[in-house]
């Protein structure tokens, strides 16, 4: 009973803050109301008995993602955004319209009731924390994927730095 | 137990909001961060599978992808501050030199 | 009889052909000539050769086959590549080699100063190669292959000299009229097939008499149909025109083609096929009516023309009427008699002309000719052969067979036929000696250039001369009258080739069941139905004729040339319609060119102008809109394609929504 009407509540405030990242004007604003949103979901992973993936999320996601968004926004200094012209109009009504399509479909789809139906219990119990259970798996069955993983954020982290310098050969630091 | 409709309905409404957040904004950074929520949207999925079906699997997904989305986040915002630097706009429709 | 070594005759010239194009330009004019007249001549030997393995085999079973390969197989429809020598066939390989191989040699002293002496004899060896295979195929599919490369040869000969105008339209008018008859032959063809079941004329002459009725609507159309192609590629009424204009070419190649062999295809064919013809009495009619219709027209035309070349075409056309006048009255050994020897004494004809304007540096007007006689001996001693042989005067070869085509005529009893080849002869001796007074007696009318330059050809022309005015006095002895005694050699040779159908295969010429297939066409045993004394008469007929004309043309051209002026004079109309031979050509050009040539501009114009390349341009056009409409989908602006994207997710997931 307190689950639900706990993961509800989060679900509110998940969608609610979702919404005004898309329509408010201000970059930050949105921004902030992102992380609202991450909080929320966290606390759903929390509820789910997915605690380590709740703690990630906020320390990952929240903590870092949006701290190097922000960082961006205010970095670049933005004008509000201003919405002009029939074209855009046009454009945003339709985007709009599919979105209502889309969600409609969905809610169709979920009637249908297209998923399996619960599955009994393993039979090797699991190991008490959530935390020891992923990580049981992720260095035996994934640990090639654990291995690349690696590779792949040392390569973002190489990339971020060569087009971060810019065009300009040989320049140094941007100066602000 | 929380139903495993209720996850997905939320997941589906996450994912419709971040999808017309792509369609509807200008500024680049509100767009990518429209798209963040509907990666966030996809971990809520795998994470609701994985309690459906007791398998911990799902949650090793999330781990994944959302090393992943750190990683995109960190060269896409690279990106867009070099386009900004070239074009003095983060508005995407006025970067339109590929119209045919 | 099988045989594994006929294809050699063709193949023959085919290989100079090829050995021409690929080193013809380091041989040299030495080595070219060597070459062509070399690869005919080994022909002829080889030719001699089978003919000699054919005599020696039974009189009615000479026939040796040489497979070489299956053409095409196609359903019930078969045909070889195969070639037959029987004595039909023999005695138009042995024409054709023979004649050939002395044209090839005199073209190779006549065309030496020529800048394109090469590519003269690479389409003279293609010519004999197609020839050879027109004569010596064993079914119409090849034979029509061997047909259309001597049209096709010949269209490239006539206008050999195609920087001139003049030339490369007469080639033109070749083709085309020579066309009009292929497309007839084509269509007696297909009749012929999809009736008689089978192209190979062994098999087709043998199922024949079974599958068409006796002057039936559908024999009597094929053949006419045939006879149409033979009008055309034997220049008869009415697909004629083409020869003359002919004359263009070098003079070997009237020699060669216009005169010995490409012109005789026509005979030939209506020779072959004569079973054919003899179930079919109306086109077997037809054939002896134009045949002497266009003896006497063409003859009357040579009286008035002014340039040798063009007397000499017209005389052609009017001996091959000839030929077909003896095919006609079923008298078909005595036109293929008169095939060989008209070979003989016109190729000579042609030869000497060609002689008389190379001494003249290019003159062909009589009228600028004159006294050559002492200035060019050889020339004048054999065109004279010539000339008396082509009148028709024993014992000189062309007397023998004109003489049994006319029998041939009185014989069946087609008196009017007689009549006119009778009359036709009488002006053939007088338009031939004509040209024989003007050219080379009487005094000179040279012009000042011509006199300079004026000499006796060169061995190399005068030899081939020589050999043939030979043949054109001894070649008639083979064939003599029955009146003679000393029976018909030529004859009995090709005697077996024409037997009546019904008694084919037959060993003794029985008469008694074939009399009534051979109703309407005599079976060339004219012999019998003449009694001796009437046989002299016409005899002395033919001969007095001719030597009446002989005298005229002397007295006019000669003795009192003030009657020909006078006469000319007032009969100008009529000098002048025989000069324009008959505005025939100008008849031609306003009934069938000009229209044709007005639909060909309104097709023009309207359907391919406006329809087909309307049609193109339209599906461009339309294209081109479209794509203006898609291209409106690039914006530039990757939101648009996120757009979709998100739509064609919506419609994934519709679809899923259904099923």
């Amino acid at each position: 009973m307190i689950v639900e009407s706990l993961f509800a509540a989060f679900a509110a405030v998940a969608l609610c803050s979702g919404l005004m990242v898309i329509l408010h004007r201000n970059a930050v604003t949105s921004a902030l109301f992102l992380v609202l949103a991450f909080c929320a979901l966290a606390g759903i992973y929390l509820l789910m008995g997915a605690e380590f993936v709740g703690m990630v999320q906020i320390i990952v996601y929240a903590g870092a993602i949006m701290v190097l968004f922000l960082f961006v926004i205010m970095y670049l200094n933005l004008k509000h955004d201003v919405e002009t012209g029939v074209q855009v109009a046009v454009r945003r009504g339709l985007g709009w319209i599919l979105g209502a399509v889309l969600l409609t479909e969905g809610a169709l789809l979920l009637r249908r009731g297209w998923f399996p139906g619960p599955v009994a219990a393993p039979a090797v119990p699991p190991p008490a924390g959530n935390t020891e259970a992923i990580g049981e798996v992720l260095f035996t069955r994934y640990l090639f994927p654990f291995e690349v993983i690696a590779m792949v954020l040392l390569v973002a982290m190489v990339g971020v730095i060569v087009v971060g310098k810019g065009l300009r050969p040989g320049a140094g630091e941007e100066e602000r | 137990m929380i139903p495993l409709t209720w996850s997905l309905a939320v997941s589906a409404g996450l994912f419709t909001i971040g999808l017309v957040g792509v369609l509807v904004r200008r500024n680049a950074l509100v767009i990518f961060m429209s798209i963040e929520l509907m990666l966030n949207a996809a971990n809520l999925v795998f994470v609701a599978f994985g309690q459906h079906m007791n398998d911990i699997e799902g949650q090793v997904v999330v781990f994944f992808v959302m090393a992943v989305a750190a990683a995109e986040v960190a060269v896409g915002l690279a990106i867009i501050v070099n386009l900004f630097r070239l074009r003095e706009t983060v508005f995407v429709d006025e970067v339109n030199l590929l119209k045919g | 009889m099988e045989s594994t070594t006929l294809w050699i005759i063709p193949a023959l010239p085919l290989a100079a052909v090829a050995l021409n194009l690929m080193i013809g330009d380091r041989l040299g004019r030495r080595g070219t000539g060597w070459l062509a007249c070399g690869a005919v001549g080994l022909a002829f030997l080889f030719a001699l050769r089978a003919v000699f393995a054919l005599a020696a085999m039974p009189a009615d079973d000479r026939q040796i086959v040489d497979t070489v390969y299956t053409w095409m197989r196609v359903g019930d429809f078969s045909i070889d590549v195969s070639f037959m020598l029987d004595p039909l066939s023999s005695v138009m390989a042995l024409v054709v080699t023979g004649v050939g191989f002395l044209i090839h040699v005199y073209s190779v002293g006549y065309m030496v100063h020529d800048g394109s002496f090469r590519r003269f004899f690479l389409y003279l060896n293609l010519f004999m190669f197609a020839m050879l295979t027109l004569v010596l195929a064993d079914n119409f599919l090849l034979m029509f292959v061997g047909w259309e490369g001597v049209g096709l040869c010949s269209y490239l000969l006539i206008g050999f000299w195609y920087e001139r105008p003049s030339a490369a339209e007469a080639g033109k008018k070749a083709f085309v009229v020579n066309r009009i008859g292929d497309f007839g032959f084509l269509l007696g063809m297909l009749f012929l097939f999809s009736y008689g079941g089978s192209l190979n004329y062994e098999r087709l002459f043998a199922a024949a008499p079974a599958v068409f009725a006796l002057g039936g609507v559908v024999i009597t159309t094929a053949t006419l149909l045939l006879f149409l192609g033979a009008t055309g590629k034997s220049a008869q009424i009415p697909l004629y025109t083409w020869l003359p204009d002919a004359m263009e070419g070098p003079t070997p190649v009237s020699a060669l083609i216009h005169a010995a062999t490409m012109v005789t295809a026509g005979v030939y064919v209506v020779a072959r096929c004569h079973v054919l013809f003899e179930l079919a009495p109306l086109s077997l009619q037809t054939v002896a009516v134009i045949g002497a219709a266009t003896a006497l027209f063409a003859a009357t035309i040579g009286i008035a023309q002014n340039d040798i070349k063009r007397v000499l075409a017209y005389s052609t056309v009017s001996q091959l009427g000839y030929m077909f006048m003896a095919l006609g009255v079923g008298a078909f050994t005595a036109g293929i008699f008169h095939l060989m020897t008209h070979a003989f004494f016109k190729a000579l004809l042609f030869l000497g002309a060609g002689s008389v304007i190379h001494a003249l540096s290019d003159e062909q007007d009589l009228r600028k000719m004159g006294g050559l006689a002492k200035a060019l001996p050889w020339t004048h001693g054999t065109m004279l052969v010539a000339t008396i042989a082509i009148a028709g005067i024993p014992p000189l070869a062309g007397f023998f067979s004109k003489d049994e085509i006319l029998h041939g005529a009185f014989a069946s009893g087609n008196y009017g036929i007689w009549a006119a080849g009778l009359i036709g002869a009488g002006i053939t001796a007088f338009y031939m000696f004509r040209l024989y007074v003007l050219a080379f007696r009487g005094p000179s009318r040279i012009s000042e250039h011509a006199a300079h330059h004026l000499h006796e050809s060169p061995r190399s022309m005068i030899a081939p001369l020589a050999v043939l005015a030979v043949l054109s006095i001894v070649g008639g002895w083979v064939g003599p009258p029955a009146v003679f005694g000393v029976g018909n050699a030529f004859h009995d040779w090709l005697a077996p080739v024409f037997q009546p159908v019904a008694a084919h295969g037959v060993a003794d010429a029985a008469h008694g069941a074939a009399d009534a297939m051979a109703q309407g066409a005599a079976a060339g045993h004219a012999a019998h139905a003449v009694p001796p004394a009437t046989e002299w008469l016409l005899i002395l007929a033919s001969v007095g004729v001719a030597a009446l004309g002989i005298f005229l043309a002397f007295r006019l051209y000669l003795t009192s040339p003030s009657i020909a002026t006078s006469l000319r004079e007032r009969w100008a109309w009529l000098h002048r319609t025989l000069l324009h031979k008959y505005w025939i050509d100008e008849l031609y050009d306003v009934v069938v060119v000009r229209p044709i040539h007005a639909l060909s501009q309104g097709l023009w114009k309207v359907f391919d102008v406006k329809v087909v390349d309307g049609t193109v341009n339209g599906v461009a056009f339309t294209f081109e809109g479209l794509s203006a409409v898609l291209r409106l989908f690039q914006t530039g602006f990757v939101g648009t394609y996120a757009f979709f994207l998100a739509l064609g997710v919506a419609a994934l997931l519709l679809h899923f929504l259904r099923s």
